[in-house]
């Protein structure tokens, strides 16, 4: 159907996304590698020489580096497990016949719009601080001695703030998805005798497992990225204890002014990211074919 | 065809939702209270009666200038997604009505630029940005931000126009619609409501991004993003002024974003749940 005319038409009006997203991922990326070769500190920009793998050695014999890897993973599935489980539950429980359905909607899907530095703070300060937050007030009205959870269970509390500004955006593609779901056939298991567990098991859950791949997905491009809401709680600490591979690589280039050690950890970073990318994609690729 | 549901079994499911929905938005309620209490209230212990003083709003202006990150933001965002907007558009058209072999790759390709670590390149940036002199400039950050939101621009328009039926074109070609009169009449009709939910959740997403706001500004460009995060070392007590600020930086996107629920869906799965 497309002639050789808008074929050459088609093209140029591709050119300049396409160009432009090509320069942004080739020359920091080219530049990334080459610094991770070179010993380069912002301190002293008259010493730069051949590195080597030095950087990458020092990146990758260094105790935070695996500590790092740790906690991103935590920080990742701990997040994707409460938002899957917690927003099926909560899509679910919407999905009912209730009062006030449009205002419970928007009740529920807030925290999505609070921007993360916000969103940190107002846990920090107002929620989980070990003097003052609502936390410490439940446990002095319970005779408990309240929990310093910035710096007894650092990586949970930051957990539990991603999972609180994510778990708005599991629920509501859950819930579209639930609110797609066919109500004849709902109906018609029904009439077989189908209790609420075998529909859940056999009808619903099947039926929800594009939207919960798509949530996956989507969630894990931007938690393997999370950073501010580490920066102004915990600051990567104690020690390394909240530091994912994201803030561990910051450190080193922004406070340590390494730039040939923060580039050889942003390749590593990008190898990592690289790897699930491509289990991630030929998950959803198989799912989103259908 | 509707269930048949008693009204029991209403109201407990009601109650059920209403308690869970109350408990997910308490945080920002709280801090929405918070900002109408004096510092000694804040500070005293759970209370949702504030004394209802508005002090804290104007105190974040006199003392903080909020009004200047609150613009940044504004500028930004609004900015950077027009710019993202004037790229993709084109692209967007020609994937969604000239289709080729390569189009899903190329699809897949800008998709997959999402997940470079935007730490990996943070340096290139940093030395790129202090060589032309764009660290702490609204310029730098607006070109920032619409590279890191290309992607799902060009995403989100595809998936919308490739719903608008190619055989209308045909159909005005054929009543001798030039060109011109074909898109002008036909094609922007039925693309604006694609470009406009795509504005929307862009300039949601601008307005929030907190990596490359909080690396590349510290005052004259620095939006509300870092604007907060550097209230993360207090002097002092602070707790009902922070609450402000906050409220004032959330209010606005909250309020977009309770009208642009609907495409938020369809927007951030590509078209994959609707």
């Amino acid at each position: 159907m497309a002639t050789q005319n808008t074929r050459t038409l088609a093209r140029l009006m591709m050119a300049p996304s396409v160009v432009v997203l090509l320069i942004w991922m080739a020359v920091p990326l080219a530049m990334t590698l080459y610094y991770s070769f070179q010993n380069y500190n912002l301190l002293t920009p008259q010493n730069v020489s051949f590195a080597g793998f030095f950087n990458y050695q020092y990146f990758y014999t260094d105790p935070a580096f695996f500590q790092s890897i740790w906690n991103t993973l935590l920080l990742v599935l701990g997040v994707l497990a409460i938002t899957v489980i917690g927003g099926t539950a909560i899509a679910l429980l919407i999905d009912q016949p209730i009062f006030g359905q449009g205002i419970v909607r928007i009740l529920v899907i807030s925290p999505f719009f609070v921007m993360p530095p916000v969103a940190a703070l107002i846990w920090k300060n107002m929620i989980m601080h070990p003097g003052y937050g609502v936390f410490a007030d439940i446990a002095k009205f319970f005779g408990v001695q309240p929990i310093d959870w910035f710096a007894q269970y650092p990586l949970f509390s930051v957990i539990i703030i991603v999972a609180w500004q994510w778990l708005p955006f599991a629920t509501l593609i859950l819930l579209t998805a639930l609110q797609s779901l066919d109500s004849e056939q709902r109906e018609a298991a029904e009439m077989d005798g189908a209790n609420f567990f075998n529909r859940f098991i056999y009808l619903t859950i099947p039926h929800l497992s594009r939207a919960v791949t798509v949530v996956i997905l989507i969630q894990t491009i931007f938690l393997l990225g999370i950073y501010a809401e580490i920066l102004v709680t915990t600051n990567g600490g104690p020690g390394y204890a909240s530091t994912n591979l994201t803030f561990l690589i910051y450190r080193t280039a922004r406070l340590g002014y390494d730039v040939g050690g923060g580039a050889a950890g942003g390749i590593i970073a990008v190898v990592l990211a690289n790897i699930v990318a491509i289990f991630l994609m030929r998950a959803v690729g198989k799912n989103l074919d259908k | 065809m509707a269930r048949s549901v008693t009204t029991g079994a209403k109201i407990g499911w009601s109650i059920a939702a209403w308690v869970v929905a109350l408990l997910i938005f308490f945080p920002i309620l709280y801090a929405v209270i918070t900002s109408l209490k004096t510092e000694q209230e804040a500070i005293a212990g759970f209370s949702l009666i504030p004394s209802g003083t508005f002090e804290n709003y104007i105190t974040v202006q006199t003392q903080r200038d909020y009004f200047k990150p609150f613009m940044n933001s504004v500028i930004l965002s609004v900015g950077s997604t027009i710019l993202a907007l004037i790229i993709a558009i084109p692209s967007a058209w020609a994937m969604a009505f000239a289709p080729t072999k390569r189009t899903k790759d190329i699809l897949m390709w800008m998709l997959s630029t999402k997940m470079m670590p935007s730490v990996a390149v943070l340096l290139p940036i940093f030395i790129i940005f202090r060589t032309f002199g764009l660290l702490d400039s609204r310029v730098g950050l607006t070109i920032m931000l619409t590279l890191i939101n290309l992607p799902i621009v060009v995403w989100m328009l595809y998936t919308y126009f490739r719903e608008i039926p190619g055989e209308i074109l045909e159909a005005a070609r054929m009543d001798g619609a030039s060109l011109w009169k074909e898109i002008v009449y036909v094609l922007t009709p039925m693309a604006i409501p694609g470009i406009a939910s795509t504005l929307l959740l862009n300039i949601i997403l601008a307005w929030n991004e907190a990596f490359w706001t909080i690396q590349l500004t510290t005052t004259n460009a620095a939006p509300l993003t870092a604007f907060i995060a550097s209230f993360s070392s207090p002097q002092g007590l602070f707790w009902a002024k922070l609450s402000a600020a906050s409220t004032m930086a959330i209010a606005p996107i909250l309020i977009l974003g309770w009208f642009s629920q609907k495409q938020l869906v369809r927007g951030l799965t590509f078209g994959a749940v609707k």
